[in-house]
């Protein structure tokens, strides 16, 4: 079954640096690293020591306040340092990997196994932790089945990996994840494939696929859910991003936590970019290419939503992209005023982009202005296909008033919904950050 | 690259001294700063707000200049009036001449400086004593003061105005982005009902018409809207006057072909909101056409008072006084106007039936458009409200479908 969704508002960013369809295996990391950062909300509490030896899906860690959801290793090898920051919070873990991977016997997942078995195997072999929900966009509760579950089947962000291709040869793993994740909820599971792709997707079983046109944040999972049904309250929804539905999927088939992963290495700074194979928490010096300057940003997913690391950090947890940009830490001089054509702009203020729709920019990453009050009105709802008001949502987040969150939508939306309209904010406000606040402060509030 | 690095050592070298702001506000009029993203989207979009404010000073810049070649002109058309000799405008003739400049600028400039420094020299204490930067709200709100004020208007009075504007119709309110009134009509306000006798009536439209009243020399300062308030008939401008600016009036708002020009550029830019020109123009439309309604049914009779202005046929109305101005330039204040796009066609309509009634009813001071969008402003939040409640209903309702 299949249903058609448009999505009028928002806005492409065509950028230089989309990865070629050609796919290479990466060097293999010395060091791997994980960053309990990665998972939002998570307290961890380690259940290994330094010096011990791990093998790939050991635990390394749970989260104290939901005991049940492990975290696992995804290299074998010995813990070489777990590095501590403020009040002894854990920054990350470092593993020293083995030449040869060895895996812990998960067990394969039998196809009869009822809801509860299923749940007790993602929460014991470290695949839970792939499970969002909204509200709150955090790692799902295990005890509360979701309404529907959606997952994208395909990306719209600027430098995005393309799901296409990295699903490519892996529908059948993905079937599986799918079989399986369907007797976790009562309602069905939704995927979004680009309308007119072809893609493969499309052909999978037990499941409802939407043909969504339109530009970015089309390919957003919040867009989905959406147009599809939005959360109110009371209700919860899980998202999964598809790269991991491949990891699950293979897991359970194999019994192996093998985190391998396919990711898009983009952006203007790369020489040649292109699709890497590797493994979660790899080095990113051992995905990037040698030569890469000192000033550029290195970014652990994508040029809106991603995590800046440093040369010497590693690939997170969720990312299917690395982006390297320029940094744009440089003066400009009437950069205010004048007529510009290397930027992209959504107005015409002297601003030619709208000139060039399919011209390729190579953005860095100035500000191109300084921080303000809010001031413009009706530029975000422009690029913001939900229907909220963007503006009086970040303003409730501000000042905090819970009810107004709550009537104004604060369930249906993540972070990243609102990624579009911080990069088009005249003020420079950070959308994200106040949404991602505003989340947490519901969370703890309103549970 | 020698300024740019001493400027950047100068910046750090302030860095946290309580001057900062200060330098900051004069160091980024010449350089976008070398700030880049930290966490959130590693990219930005290329419009900053000086970017924005500077597109509307930009489209004020053509009604700046008519206004003072205006002042020159209306000065010098009133002395031959009063001489008994009838001026036919002409623009190359005996408009855009070195007389008129001369005068208007000395005239005009001081205004705009005036209120450029006064405001500056507020915004810039606030924000040092706050310890934030120096927002550019007060850009565009120190352009438009001296082009809503009338040109003899004392300094000193606009300098008052300007403290009084800036402070209480902003900063109190927690500074640009958050203030509830438009500063420029606050400013406009204040003088209006501080010093009335400045701000209206029949001589303070023209350059020196108040200093001969009584004398053999006087000449006449009257605005169209102030003849038709007192039923006279207007003889010496033709539309074309209305329309080019050939008349009296408050400094930058009489021509309604340049303020057409500014209005096109703004929607273009997508920096105004065409929905609240749009709809004040259609308020005032409305309004206009009720009145002509009123007269065609006989309910007012030519004794009455009000005659004038209601038989204004309803399309001259955007011909006179400053309804094209405000609805242009003041109602699109995009911090005091409705926010929603629902709200924007509300407010917009609103003011423009309200300045028209204002203008009719209220013959004493016959300018209604600066009150009525005031008035709009106290009242944008709670249009707002309204549309922002269905949004919520909505959302409400899809859980008791769900229930039911």
């Amino acid at each position: 079954m299949s249903k058609d969704i448009i999505v009028k508002k928002g806005l492409n960013i065509n950028l230089v640096g989309d990865a070629s369809k050609t796919l290479e295996i990466s060097k293999n990391s010395k060091y791997y690293s994980l960053y309990p950062d990665d998972f939002h909300g998570v307290f961890p509490k380690l259940t290994i020591k330094v010096d011990q030896k791990v093998k790939a899906g050991d635990v390394l860690f749970f989260d104290k306040n939901n005991e049940e959801v492990k975290f696992v290793s995804p290299v074998s090898g010995k813990i070489t340092e777990i590095q501590r920051g403020e009040r002894r919070r854990i920054v990350s873990i470092k593993i020293l990997a083995d030449k040869k991977i060895e895996y812990k016997n998960l067990g394969k997942l039998d196809a009869k196994a009822d809801k509860n078995k299923i749940i007790d195997y993602f929460l014991n072999s470290g695949l839970w932790p792939f499970i969002k929900q909204r509200p709150y966009d955090v790692i799902a509760d295990h005890k509360i089945s979701p309404k529907s579950i959606f997952i994208s089947g395909f990306s719209s962000a600027p430098l995005s990996a393309d799901l296409d291709f990295i699903s490519k040869g892996y529908e059948d793993k993905i079937q599986t994840a799918i079989n399986f994740l369907s007797k976790l909820t009562k309602g069905e599971i939704h995927m979004s494939v680009r309308k007119n792709s072809n893609s493969e997707l499309s052909n999978l079983n037990n499941i409802t696929i939407h043909n969504v046109s339109g530009p970015h944040p089309s390919g957003n999972v919040g867009t989905l859910i959406n147009k599809v049904s939005p959360v109110n309250k009371g209700e919860v929804v899980w998202t999964i991003s598809l790269q991991d539905l491949i990891l699950i999927g293979s897991v359970i088939e194999s019994g192996k936590f093998s985190a391998e992963r396919i990711i898009a290495l983009v952006g203007s700074s790369i020489e040649n970019p292109r699709y890497i194979k590797t493994i979660i928490g790899s080095q990113i010096s051992k995905i990037l290419d040698k030569g890469i300057q000192d000033n550029n940003r290195i970014i652990s997913g994508n040029v809106l939503t991603g995590k800046q690391i440093s040369i010497k950090g590693n690939l997170d947890y969720y990312s299917n992209t690395v982006s390297v940009i320029p940094e744009g830490n440089d003066y400009d001089l009437f950069g205010w005023t004048r007529p510009i054509f290397d930027k992209i702009s959504t107005s015409r203020a002297l601003t030619f982009s709208w000139l060039f729709p399919n011209k390729k920019f190579s953005l860095n990453t100035n500000t191109n202005g300084e921080h303000r009050a809010f001031v413009i009105t009706g530029a975000y709802e422009k690029v913001f296909p939900l229907d909220i008001y963007p503006m009086r949502i970040l303003k409730a987040c501000m000042y905090k008033d819970l009810e107004e969150m709550e009537a104004l939508g604060m369930y249906e939306v993540a972070p990243e919904d609102f990624a579009l309209t911080e990069f088009i904010c005249i003020s420079k406000q950070p959308h994200q950050e106040i949404i991602r606040k505003g989340l947490d402060l519901m969370k703890k509030e309103l549970g | 690259m020698g300024i740019k690095l001493s400027l950047h050592q100068l910046k750090e070298k302030f860095k946290g001294n309580m001057f900062a702001p200060a330098f900051n506000a004069f160091h980024t009029f010449l350089y976008t700063p070398n700030d880049v993203t930290k966490g959130g989207t590693h990219i930005k979009a290329a419009d900053d707000l000086k970017r924005t404010m500077n597109m509307v000073i930009l489209s004020l810049v053509p009604c700046l200049l008519f206004g003072i070649f205006n002042a020159g002109y209306q000065h010098y058309a009133a002395v031959d009036l009063a001489n008994g000799i009838i001026r036919e405008a002409s623009f190359l003739g005996n408009f855009i001449t070195l007389e008129n400049f001369l005068l208007g600028s000395t005239k005009v400039l001081p205004l705009v400086i005036v209120s450029y420094v006064v405001g500056l020299t507020v915004e810039f204490i606030f924000a040092v004593i706050k310890g934030h930067e120096v927002e550019e709200g007060y850009l565009v709100t120190g352009m438009l003061v001296p082009l809503i004020v009338p040109v003899d208007l004392p300094l000193w009075m606009l300098a008052v105005a300007v403290i009084f504007g800036v402070i209480i119709g902003k900063e109190v309110f927690g500074g640009t982005g958050m203030n509830i009134l438009n500063p420029a009509l606050t400013i406009r306000a204040f003088l209006f009902f501080a010093y009335p006798t400045w701000m209206s009536g029949d001589k303070v439209w023209v350059h020196q018409a108040v200093e001969r009243t009584g004398t053999a020399e006087a000449i006449s300062g009257e605005t169209i809207l102030g003849m038709h308030a007192q039923n006279i008939p207007i003889e010496i401008y033709d539309l074309s006057d209305m329309f080019i600016g050939f008349i009296p009036g408050s400094v930058g708002e009489t021509s309604k072909i340049l303020i057409i020009l500014g209005a096109l550029f703004l929607i273009f830019t997508k920096i105004g909101s065409w929905r609240i020109m749009l709809s004040t123009i259609a308020g005032a439309l409305f309004m206009g056409l009720i009145f002509n309604q009123v007269v065609d049914l006989g309910w007012i009779t030519e004794t009455s008072k009000f005659y004038g202005l209601m038989s204004v046929p309803f399309w001259e109305h955007l011909l006179i006084g400053s309804i094209l101005f405000g609805a242009v330039f003041m109602a699109t204040d995009p911090v005091t106007a409705a926010q929603t796009l629902k709200g924007k066609w509300i407010y917009g309509f609103l003011i423009g039936f309200i300045s028209i009634m204002i203008r009719v009813f209220n013959p004493a001071y016959p300018e209604g458009v600066f009150l009525a969008i005031l008035l709009m402003n106290v009242f944008a939040p709670t249009i707002d409200h309204y549309v922002i409640q269905s949004n919520i209903k909505n959302r409400l309702n899809r859980i008791k479908i769900k229930i039911s």
